[in-house]
């Protein structure tokens, strides 16, 4: 896994919900993607207008543009290990 | 600003403010649209013309009453909406570049998403937020939110965030109408849309006998009226059109203008002046007894007399009915070609009940006819029970009668109850009731007519024979003799055979007279003879008469003179003497 992940992080604001999300992405991103990513964060509050472009409803959401496939996990990533499937960094798991 | 005006002035109303859909009809039901400025749910099954609710209130909103409108879609994409609604002549394309209507696609694949802990839908809000603020949106439809669920896993967020977004709706101070899935017991899915909407209208796609009907029906409406019934909706190419049903009130304009019926001697059994303008009239009459043709001569005298003539034909098509009328005499191809004479002819099983009496609304709205037409009404009891059929002649006589239409139908009776009981029910509501009876004798069938009713009219009593020539149609009085009713070639034979009796009776009366004058003549002659006698008897007597008076005379002279002789001496003797020598 050479590859470099580019993550977008949407919030809208200052909301508990998205600073845990924030909080939670950096330690995963340091433990498991170190050196190979870079972490993007858009407020929709200031930025409402990209919203349509990554189909964003929920709040927060992360999207993960490359590599393909696009993914979005929405929530505050406060489970790793879903994070980490999500992210095609682990195979699911069965349990 | 212009939102504020039209609140103050729905306000000195009384009624709470609302905004006008543009859909037709449904306006009229809920006396002036849907709530302004609050959430309208609008839920039905699958197919029952939910999406093409919400698009035409977004569109007319921005075509006709200068309300731009976002729309938000969950299931179609923004490409295939547009396809969709091309059919209706809507140009999403268009309206979207002149900033009129702005469609933003939500997009929620679950495969593509993993949820983690908490979250919201603020994400949603921002990006409708957003959609609204661009282009100044009054008003938003969301269809379907639903599809939330079906991409969500956590139930619980959902709920409380769909009852944000109706306070977020209604804070925004737009019109906004949610779609909604029927399903479970209750209106919606979760149970949760028709708590919090202002207004929740319901629509519906039954079928009933392999025939659908759609329906619609305001469930709830804060704060204000509105119709309760279930009311019967098209979708056409020009969209929803709602019926509403009857106007309340009984108090339509009359007219006492009358219209010809196109046969003189009919207009004449009507008290010499045909129809009441804006009236109702049913033909009835057994199979094959001329009620098409009745109904035709109609429109016919209408269009004569310049006045448009709509003819709904449930039976026969067009051309055949053009065809058929040439056989007595009636053009209708050149009313047809004048563009006086319309012909709307659909097949009773084509649709439902309710969607028949919206196409003929339509049709009517469209082509404002003076006259209209309906041939058979009985056709459509193959689509719905009697009750049915008699509501919807109901709402359709009040609709014509207030727009001062005068309306024919034609029923076939037949001898059975259902069809029976067809005529009674509609006859309570027409103003004029002609029946063609059947009348079977000596071998053949005839017709005769009757006027059965006929309000406000000193209509006459007698039952006519009704004759169909090749120049069109005529009354003839029956025949009335001491063997009962005569008709058809019963009564030409019988007319014939007056006639013939006359001849001869004339003929016998000349003889008898001949004979009197010969006896007069025989008589005279016996008279002049007698008298011939009488004077020569008179005669013989005269003669005697004067023989005798000769007599005397003579015979008195004749002594006087031998007297004068004896008295007078020489002279009278010797004179005597020479005469005597």
């Amino acid at each position: 896994m050479g590859k470099a992940y580019e993550l977008r992080l949407y919030v809208a604001g200052k909301t508990s919900k998205s600073v845990a999300a924030l909080e939670n992405l950096k330690k995963l991103c340091e433990e498991h993607l170190k050196g190979k990513y870079s972490i993007e964060v858009i407020d929709l509050l200031e930025k409402p207008q990209l919203a349509e472009g990554d189909q964003i409803f929920a709040i927060p959401t992360l999207v993960k543009k490359v590599p393909e496939p696009v993914r979005k996990i929405i929530g505050d990533l406060s489970n790793e290990e879903k994070v980490l499937v999500g992210l095609d960094i682990r195979a699911k798991i069965k349990n | 600003m212009a939102k504020s005006k039209k609140q103050l002035e729905a306000r000195s109303t009384g009624t709470i403010p609302k905004t006008l859909t543009g859909i037709s009809g449904l306006d009229e039901i809920t006396l002036g649209g849907l709530p302004s400025g609050r959430p309208t749910l609008v839920c039905g099954e699958a197919g029952s013309g939910k999406t093409l609710f919400s698009i035409e209130f977004i569109v007319k909103g921005a075509m006709e009453y200068g309300e731009p409108g976002v729309f938000m879609a969950f299931e179609e994409k923004a490409e295939e909406l547009k396809a969709n609604v091309a059919s209706l002549g809507f140009d999403l394309e268009q309206l979207e570049k002149d900033k009129k209507i702005r469609l933003d696609y939500v997009h929620i694949d679950r495969s593509e998403i993993e949820e983690t802990g908490e979250y919201d839908l603020e994400g949603l809000f921002i990006r409708l937020g957003y959609a609204i603020d661009s282009i100044g949106a009054k008003r938003v439809a969301l269809d379907t939110i639903e599809n939330l669920f079906a991409g969500l896993n956590n139930t619980a967020v959902l709920r409380a965030e769909i009852r944000r977004l109706f306070q977020f709706l209604k804070s925004k101070g737009v019109t906004a109408v949610i779609t909604g899935e029927r399903g479970g017991s209750g209106l919606t899915r979760q149970g949760l849309e028709e708590y919090v909407s202002d207004c929740v209208i319901l629509l519906d796609h039954r079928i009933i006998n392999q025939i659908s009907t759609r329906r619609l029906r305001v469930v709830k409406y804060r704060g204000s009226v509105h119709g309760t019934n279930e009311y019967p909706f098209l979708i056409d190419d020009e969209g929803i059109s709602v019926l509403p049903v009857t106007s309340l009130q009984l108090n339509h304009e009359v007219s006492t203008k009358s219209l010809s019926s196109g046969i003189a001697s009919l207009d004449k059994m009507l008290g010499n002046s045909g129809f009441y303008k804006g009236s109702s009239i049913l033909v009835s009459g057994t199979a094959g007894t001329g009620k098409t043709s009745i109904a035709a001569t109609f429109a016919n005298a209408a269009c004569l007399r310049g006045e448009k003539c709509l003819f709904f034909a449930f039976e026969e098509s067009p051309k055949q009915i053009i065809r058929n009328m040439r056989s007595i005499g009636i053009d209708l191809q050149k009313h047809l070609k004048e563009g006086s004479l319309e012909f709307y002819a659909s097949r009773p099983t084509l649709y439902g009940l309710e969607m028949h009496l919206v196409a003929i609304h339509k049709a009517i709205k469209k082509s404002k006819p003076s006259v209209v037409v309906l041939d058979p009404i009985t056709n459509l009891i193959t689509i719905g029970s009697v009750s049915d059929v008699k509501t919807m002649l109901v709402r359709l006589i009040d609709f014509l009668q207030a727009e001062q239409i005068t309306v024919m139908f034609t029923a076939l009776t037949l001898n059975n109850i259902v069809n029976e009981q067809t005529d009674e029910g509609v006859s309570s509501l027409v103003d004029a009731w002609l029946l063609i009876r059947d009348i079977e004798s000596n071998g053949e069938r005839n017709r005769g007519l009757y006027i059965m009713k006929s309000r406000g009219m000193k209509h006459s009593n007698q039952i006519r024979e009704f004759v169909i020539t090749d120049k069109g149609l005529d009354l003839v009085d029956v025949y009335l003799t001491e063997d009962g009713v005569l008709t058809g070639s019963a009564r030409e034979a019988r007319m014939l055979m007056e006639q013939t009796g006359e001849v001869i009776h004339a003929q016998a009366v000349s003889r008898k007279d001949r004979e009197l004058e010969r006896k007069r003549k025989i008589l005279e002659s016996k008279i002049e003879s007698l008298r011939s006698e009488y004077e020569s008897a008179e005669e013989e007597l005269n003669k005697v008469y004067v023989e005798e008076a000769l007599k005397k005379q003579i015979m008195g002279e004749t002594i006087s003179k031998i007297a004068g002789l004896r008295r007078g001496d020489n002279g009278g003797e010797e004179k005597n003497v020479n005469k005597n020598k």
